[in-house]
């Protein structure tokens, strides 16, 4: 089966010398749901806008289902979804013509187009504002409607730079469920976020940029595997020593009634619980200390593997 | 939701459509800053430079000093108008980065660009028609060559349209789009024999003014409503489709290299 996404020693070099993309090779398979990570300037957004024709490559290619983005920049186009991290829409423009008109610029006639763009905009919470000015939206609904715009042409592969920066945690979450369902029905979704929880939930496979090289490309599932420990934090119903012991498990008393403990791959937080109890301290409730993605993010970042 | 594969023909076809349409209701939906001001404007210089100086003028080549102005002043609002329309609505599109709207659907930039001199045009058109319907109020007007007229009107807004979508492209903030019209077309157009015959000048300047591409639209458009002209029409024809084809040209690819929209 052809890749959805195919990138092979993709450069780019931008006029004052600054080399965003050093030769980056990435494969994003059909109906997969893949994260792009990588810190600010790490080269996310140069890599998504060269294939969707806004960046030029300096050299390498990049093909979206087979189709090569500058070859056939027709079909390829035709193929995917965009939604910038920006927006990008005409502030005086209705909200449905501007979805309306994005149909039409994928060859879309009026009243196919204007049935698409009423039931997306019905599945995004949006037909009610249909008729107002794009400006005078929400945060939250401006990015809804970037993604109803992309959608309305009905693509293989959707692309989205951020799609829930500075959106609630509300929408944020009916976002996501928005995106899991369009997934399952067999859209390709490469998604580029600074929310790790956001990868880590919702993507397969993920890959992390940074200083224009991939790091890592490889499943969510084996990079959180890589992790050796995970910190947990307990709240307790009493009052705990600070001289308090967990056996093996390395402690840190943060408060009066919580602690941080390190448990390493292999160990079971049941010991914890066991110790715990068995010194008359009651759990009221437990946390990761971070989310492991994150965790592994910085470290990679860090430790110059980059 | 179901979407029917499309041959390119067909998607261009109705990307084309679409970009027209835009711009048309865009022009419509501003009425008060597009077509307004024009009609206004237009209205005054027939008042003043038609009746009231005008009267005491008599006449120009043999035609009274109204009718001799009229095809000037369609035309100097169908250029203006033309120019205007595509430089502030492209730079407008780049400007709130909407442009990328099209640039990342399978639009061809002959499409692109089709669908905003369209734009251009049907502006330019809409002005020249509300002026002419505003100047049959003052004068009475003939149509001496109706297919030199349109055709002539045609090109120039074309031409026109092509010149502000150039403007548009390089332009970098709002100010850029009004200094070509400020500095370059309006002294162009009072200068290309809007208001009079250059038959009226001394040599030196009559040929001065031949370097003047206004001048040869002006009177070719004259010719096609009064059948007088201080210039040879179809020279003026060669002219205007040679500088169509080159800023044809140049503007698809300008479009093609994305210059001021692609990084």
């Amino acid at each position: 089966m052809v890749a959805a996404l195919a990138v092979k020693n993709l450069t780019k070099v931008y006029g004052n010398g600054f080399e965003a993309l050093k030769g980056i090779t990435l494969e994003v398979q059909q109906g997969d749901f893949f994260a792009l990570l990588g810190p600010n300037g790490a080269g996310k957004s140069t890599t998504l806008g060269i294939v969707c024709g806004l960046v030029q490559k300096t050299s390498g290619e990049a093909t979206v289902m087979g189709y090569d983005v500058n070859d056939d920049a027709f079909n390829a186009r035709r193929m995917l979804g965009v939604v910038p991290q920006e927006f990008n829409f005409n502030q005086f423009e209705k909200v449905i013509d501007i979805v309306v008109n994005q149909a039409g610029y994928f060859g879309i006639r009026k009243a196919e187009a204007e049935a698409n763009a009423e039931e997306l905009l019905k599945a995004l919470d949006l037909w009610e504002k249909k008729d107002q000015q794009s400006r005078m939206l929400s945060g939250g609904m401006k990015r809804r409607l970037m993604i109803a715009r992309a959608l309305v042409h009905k693509p293989q592969v959707l692309i989205l730079d951020e799609p829930t920066a500075g959106v609630d945690i509300e929408l944020r979450r009916s976002m996501w469920e928005f995106m899991v369902e369009l997934n399952k029905q067999g859209t390709t979704i490469i998604l580029t976020t600074h929310y790790l929880e956001e990868a880590e939930q919702l993507c397969r496979n993920i890959a992390i940029i940074n200083k224009g090289e991939i790091v890592q490309s490889t499943s969510v599932r084996a990079l959180l595997s890589q992790l050796t420990t995970e910190t947990f934090v307990f709240d307790l119903n009493d009052k705990v020593s600070p001289d308090i012991t967990l056996g093996d498990f390395p402690v840190k008393v943060t408060g009066d009634d919580s602690l941080e403990v390190t448990v390493a791959k292999g160990q079971s937080i049941n010991e914890i619980f066991a110790m715990l109890t068995g010194q008359g301290v009651q759990v009221r409730s437990m946390r990761t200390k971070s989310n492991r993605l994150e965790e592994l993010f910085v470290n990679l970042v860090r430790e110059g593997k980059a | 939701m179901s979407t029917s594969p499309l041959s390119n023909a067909q998607v261009q076809w109705v990307a084309f459509q679409t970009i027209v349409t835009k711009e048309i209701r865009r022009f419509m939906r501003i009425w008060q800053q597009t077509l307004l001001p024009p009609a206004i404007t237009m209205s005054l210089y027939f008042i003043i430079f038609g009746n009231l100086i005008g009267s005491r003028i008599g006449s120009m080549d043999g035609v009274d000093y109204m009718a001799y102005i009229v095809p000037g002043l369609i035309m100097m609002s169908v250029i203006t108008n033309a120019y205007g329309n595509v430089s502030s609505s492209f730079f407008s599109n780049k400007f709130q980065r909407s442009i990328e709207e099209v640039m990342v659907a399978p639009v061809h930039p002959f499409t692109i660009l089709a669908g905003y001199v369209c734009g251009g045009v049907a502006r330019g058109v809409a002005v020249g028609i509300i002026v002419t319907l505003l100047s049959l109020y003052f004068t009475h007007l003939q149509v001496h060559n109706f297919w030199v007229m349109s055709s002539v009107i045609l090109l120039s807004a074309v031409l026109f349209s092509l010149g502000g979508f150039i403007n548009a492209v390089f332009a970098t903030k709002f100010d850029d789009v009004a200094i070509i019209p400020t500095f370059v077309i309006t002294p162009l157009t009072y200068l290309g024999g809007v208001f009079y015959s250059i038959s009226l000048l001394p040599d030196f300047w009559q040929d001065v003014s031949k370097l003047n591409p206004i001048l040869y639209m002006v009177n070719t458009f004259r010719y096609g409503v009064l059948g007088i002209s201080d210039i040879n029409i179809w020279f003026a024809f060669g002219m205007l489709g040679f500088f169509v084809v080159v800023l044809g040209a140049y503007s698809l690819w300008l479009l093609k290299r994305g210059t001021g929209m692609r990084q």
